[in-house]
């Protein structure tokens, strides 16, 4: 598994785990829009992180989840998690 | 207040029909949906027969968002939601969200979603567990997830008093509504079609353990052996009826009377309370039992629990006094979701003029009933009786009275 996680596998986990909601358009540029904005509650949020700790072998603060507001945030932070993770 | 309630709009899901339409073209000829389970492997179990709803497929109707957090019964019931709003000609979004609510009954909760996640706790661990396992089973969980949909926000609930829930949900509705809430979307879809569910129902003692879909479930008959377990059930629009006629409506037909009892504590040898229901029901809609046209029975399928309504019955209408029908002998018992699937078909038999047949029962004279077997019967039907019971003692009775 690359130790890179891209907005590509955070789609296909926040597909596999919430969904998505009728109008939200993963494939356009989300990357800055507010995870609530593309219909994802803090349990839709709580859900991609457990997908996300369970497939890449790391553990994510609480906190973690509910300070990344966008996926650019939650990516940026689960990579900054797996550079830690392969020090 | 005692503001009439009518109903106006259904939205079915019957193992002998998805859709109002399929339901009663299925119905009203007596065509059944109870056949061998399909939704797991039941060769092992006792019992290996249910009323399975065909066809319903979840990703064609709902939001790929809505799938991952609710169960079967959940998705059935917010297609069901939908199609009543639709028949009932509401858009939801174009109302205020507090004059609109939603009552549900629920006899077990999401039994199959919870399955799946407690499986994936012993064999995997907690991290595997959905997050969405800490709503998606609960017995209120419908009602929510209609509500969140449909942007309801007025009173809304469940109730949770087994087979006879379906009845008390529609009551608590009537209730909301004559304290003003203009509408409100009650009833109720059970599906524990699972092995956790099965093994639950299993320890009732009232599980047929036939298999022979013909003959397993035969409600008055005396070869009644305990039920056929179904799926499904209905959901209906219910308004204040001046409101509705104001706005135009079709009006199905309204809730007259209502009444809920207990029974005695077993073994105490008092009368069961149905027949009280019945009376009670029959008071408050102001309506003498010669001018009920038709009772849809609640058909338990044991010897006991059968002879005790005819019993109720024959007390209230007199030996074959009055028409009764159990159109659930073509899906097997829904629990909270068979009663509300009754009052469809009640209300469907009154536009029609035709009363849906029991099938598979051979009726045992000594019930004295007049019980519509085989053939569907026409019929003029202005005021129909709906009966349900719940296991530990519950009984519902409704009145149920054609517009105009």
């Amino acid at each position: 598994m690359s130790a890179v996680f891209t907005l590509d596998d955070l789609k296909r986990i926040l597909l596999e785990g919430a969904g998505a909601d009728e109008g939200v358009d993963l494939d356009g540029d989300i990357l800055d829009t507010d995870f609530e904005e593309l219909g994802y509650e803090s349990l839709a949020l709580l859900e991609t992180g457990g997908r996300i700790e369970r497939e890449w072998g790391i553990t994510l603060d609480d906190s973690a989840l509910t300070d990344a507001a966008t996926p650019r945030a939650l990516i940026e932070t689960v990579n900054a998690h797996l550079a830690l993770s392969a020090a | 207040m005692t503001a009439s309630v009518a109903v106006t709009g259904l939205g079915v899901a019957s193992p002998n029909g998805l859709g109002t339409q399929d339901f009663w073209a299925a119905t009203r000829i007596g065509k059944s949906g109870i056949g061998r389970v399909t939704r797991f492997d039941a060769s092992s179990y006792p019992a290996t027969l249910a009323g399975e709803v065909p066809g319903f497929d979840a990703a064609a109707h709902l939001p790929s968002r809505l799938i991952p957090q609710t169960d079967h019964m959940t998705r059935m019931a917010l297609v069901a939601a939908d199609w009543a709003l639709a028949d009932a000609g509401i858009v939801p979004g174009e109302q205020p969200a507090f004059d609109m609510g939603v009552i549900t009954a629920s006899s077990s909760g999401g039994f199959e979603f919870g399955q799946n996640e407690l499986q994936k706790l012993w064999s995997q661990g907690s991290q595997y567990v959905s997050a969405y396992q800490s709503f998606a089973w609960f017995y209120a969980v419908n009602s929510g997830q209609i509500s969140i949909r449909n942007g309801m926000k007025g009173p809304s609930g469940v109730l949770v008093s087994d087979q006879a829930g379906g009845l008390d949900a529609l009551a608590q509705a009537r209730r909301q509504i004559r304290k003003g809430t203009p509408l409100i979307v009650s009833g109720a879809v059970d599906a524990s079609i699972c092995p956790w569910g099965w093994a639950a129902q299993l320890t009732s003692g009232r599980l047929s353990t036939s298999d022979n879909p013909d003959r397993a479930y035969v409600p008055f008959d005396a070869a009644a052996g305990g039920h056929v377990p179904g799926e499904g059930g209905a959901l209906l629009v219910m308004e204040d009826t001046e409101a509705a006629r104001a706005r135009g409506a079709r009006i199905y037909g309204e809730l007259v009377g209502y009444a809920a009892t207990f029974d005695p504590k077993p073994g105490t040898g008092g009368e069961p309370g149905l027949r009280r229901a019945i009376e009670l029901a029959l008071n408050e809609a102001d309506c003498a039992p010669q001018d009920v046209d038709v009772v849809f029975a609640d058909a338990a399928g044991t010897v006991e629990l059968d002879r005790a309504e005819a019993d109720a019955l024959r007390t209230v209408f007199g030996t074959r006094g009055v028409p009764v029908t159990a159109p659930k002998t073509m899906t097997g018992r829904l629990y909270s979701g068979a009663a509300p699937l009754d009052v469809a078909a009640a209300l469907l038999a009154m536009d029609e003029g035709l009363i849906p047949p029991t099938v598979h029962t051979d009726p045992d004279p000594a019930y004295g009933l007049d019980l519509v077997v085989g053939q569907p019967r026409t019929a003029e039907v202005r005021t129909a009786l709906v009966l349900a019971r719940g296991h530990g003692g519950f009984n519902s009775a409704v009145v149920l009275r054609a517009d105009g």
